[in-house]
């Protein structure tokens, strides 16, 4: 019997006294690609950062590949990890941004091998091939020793997904990775998250572009005040949705 | 496709005229009364109480020039305490640990909060607290052989640099988007190294001049230690017109030297921000 990659159980999370998160449970499948609908502050984005560990959940559990995520149980009490082995679960887990926070003092090909290199302790020219590899897979073999400023936003993106990918991660997170881009950039971007889809990655996808959410997901989950509302098949929750706030949240966006 | 409608008439062709130069009257008139000004001020040096010839044979001197190499190694010595100190400090200062946080705040309150001078003055004459000092049961000496000018003036002013440069290591490190420190947290990278590989770097670039200017404030406030006996330039100065009572031909001398060597600093920091400029868009374009 297979197992969920992720599975979300009962998770809520605080900012003060905004609740970001109410009792969320989610199974996310190994291949799966999922995504992730609902207006700004309905908690998808806040969800993606919790598997992350970007931000911390205040109840419940997150369970990755079968590991608890930033906490361990002992004598009836959680304890927090500590920093090395939350960057150790981090590392299964690969990130791309809304904004796409490449380092802007190393080339695209530096951005790409500095995770591997550094954090993995990986040897050097190894690395190198496979981010010359990744760079060419994003479409950006010419702007490999490009520094991100160099690079159009739709670029930057794709560098951004190539340096998640080079750390070989288990489960893709897609903050609104095309939600900074000019119109005309969106296009490159999803061709490649398209590509990734293919091939059989794991994706968690927060975004905006619901023609991409029909053509690609397996799932699609709508989310609003911090609450899973309706999820099912991208036909289904897209083309018949049956939540009175699904309907309402649709016919707003297109 | 509809051709394009016919232009108004009544607006002449300008192109092939030129734009006239303008005669910028005020500059010149400006710039020759500033020349009269310097003019008369060099008139009055000249024929004034200056041996000139003093100046020439003492600005190559071998004390006044082991004065200068005094003077350069105690800035730099202490710039690099003073930027390590800065770069602990600040980190320290952002940390999330209440500790941490406090001890960084009352570093920098405490160091910037007295004259240099009287701290140059109590590092000088820390034997007088403590006669001896040492790590109880391994090493003790005592502290007058320790606390020699070099190394007085060495701790005074590190240590009250460090307070003044954790305050600009801390602003170029706010200045780094938050963006930043988590994509290195994504990929896996701890708060320390996240800091060196990916934050300091950046913070590096804002940095520099704020720096640079405190390096030139440090070479300068080397002087200061004359008081101590360390022997950087103002105090050899000092020692010679004791003895020969040339004071503003030695000042002058002093003036000089310092003069330019803050003159060779400023394009040394030019080629260093060039360095940390990797990436931005002024040089990428």
């Amino acid at each position: 019997m297979t197992k969920p990659l992720v599975a979300i159980r009962s998770v809520a999370k605080n900012f003060g006294e905004f609740q970001a998160l109410r009792n969320v449970s989610l199974d996310v499948w190994p291949g799966e690609v999922m995504c992730l609908i609902g207006a700004s502050g309905s908690g998808k984005t806040t969800l993606l950062r919790c598997i992350n560990q970007l931000a911390t959940i205040d109840a419940g559990g997150i369970w990755l590949d079968g590991e608890l995520l930033g906490v361990r149980e002992q004598g009836g009490k959680l304890h927090r990890l500590s920093e090395r082995e939350i960057g150790r679960q981090r590392l299964k887990t690969g990130m791309v941004f809304q904004r796409f926070n490449l380092f802007p003092h190393k080339t695209a090909l530096e951005n790409i091998t500095e995770g591997p290199t550094q954090v993995q302790g990986r040897k050097p020219d190894e690395v190198r091939t496979e981010a010359t590899e990744l760079v060419r897979r994003v479409g950006l073999a010419a702007k490999a020793d490009s520094y991100p400023a160099q690079l159009s936003g739709g670029q930057q993106q794709r560098v951004a997904i190539a340096r998640a990918l080079a750390m070989k991660p288990m489960l893709m997170l897609f903050d609104e990775p095309t939600s900074a881009l000019d119109p005309e950039l969106v296009g490159e971007v999803l061709a490649v998250m398209k590509e990734l889809a293919r091939s059989g990655m794991t994706m968690m996808v927060v975004t905006h572009e619901l023609g991409f959410a029909r053509e690609v997901a397996d799932r699609v989950v709508y989310m609003d005040q911090g609450a899973i509302v309706e999820q099912g098949r991208a036909s289904d929750v897209l083309g018949a949705p049956r939540e009175e706030r699904t309907k309402a949240f649709l016919s707003a966006v297109i | 496709m509809k051709p394009a409608p016919a232009l108004a008439q009544g607006f002449p062709d300008l192109s092939g005229l030129r734009i006239a130069r303008e005669p910028h009257w005020f500059r010149w008139i400006s710039a020759a009364l500033i020349l009269l000004v310097l003019a008369a001020i060099a008139r009055a040096f000249a024929n004034g109480q200056i041996e000139w010839s003093y100046v020439s044979r003492f600005l190559t001197a071998k004390v006044i020039l082991e004065g200068i190499v005094n003077t350069m190694v105690m800035a730099v010595l202490a710039m690099m305490l003073g930027i390590f100190l800065g770069i602990v400090v600040a980190i320290m200062r952002l940390s999330a640990n209440p500790v941490l946080k406090s001890v960084a705040a009352g570093y920098t309150w405490l160091f910037r909060g007295t004259p240099l001078i009287l701290q140059l003055l109590l590092w000088f004459n820390l034997a007088l607290v403590f006669p001896t000092i040492g790590i109880p049961g391994l090493w003790s000496a005592r502290a007058v052989d320790v606390m020699t000018p070099f190394l007085a003036a060495l701790l005074g002013l590190g240590i009250n640099q460090g307070a003044y440069t954790s305050e600009v290591m801390r602003a170029g490190m706010l200045s780094v988007d938050i963006g930043q420190y988590e994509a290195a947290q994504a990929i896996g990278m701890g708060r320390l190294r996240a800091l060196r590989r990916i934050v300091l770097p950046q913070a590096m670039r804002v940095v520099i001049p704020p720096l640079g200017n405190e390096f030139i404030g440090m070479v300068k406030a080397t002087s200061l230690a004359s008081v101590i006996q360390y022997p950087e330039l103002l105090h050899n100065a000092e020692n010679i017109y004791y003895a020969n009572s040339r004071v503003i031909e030695l000042l002058i001398v002093a003036g000089l030297w310092y003069l330019l060597a803050v003159s060779i600093l400023t394009p040394l920091q030019m080629l260093l921000e060039r360095r940390f400029a990797r990436g931005t868009l002024r040089l990428a374009r």
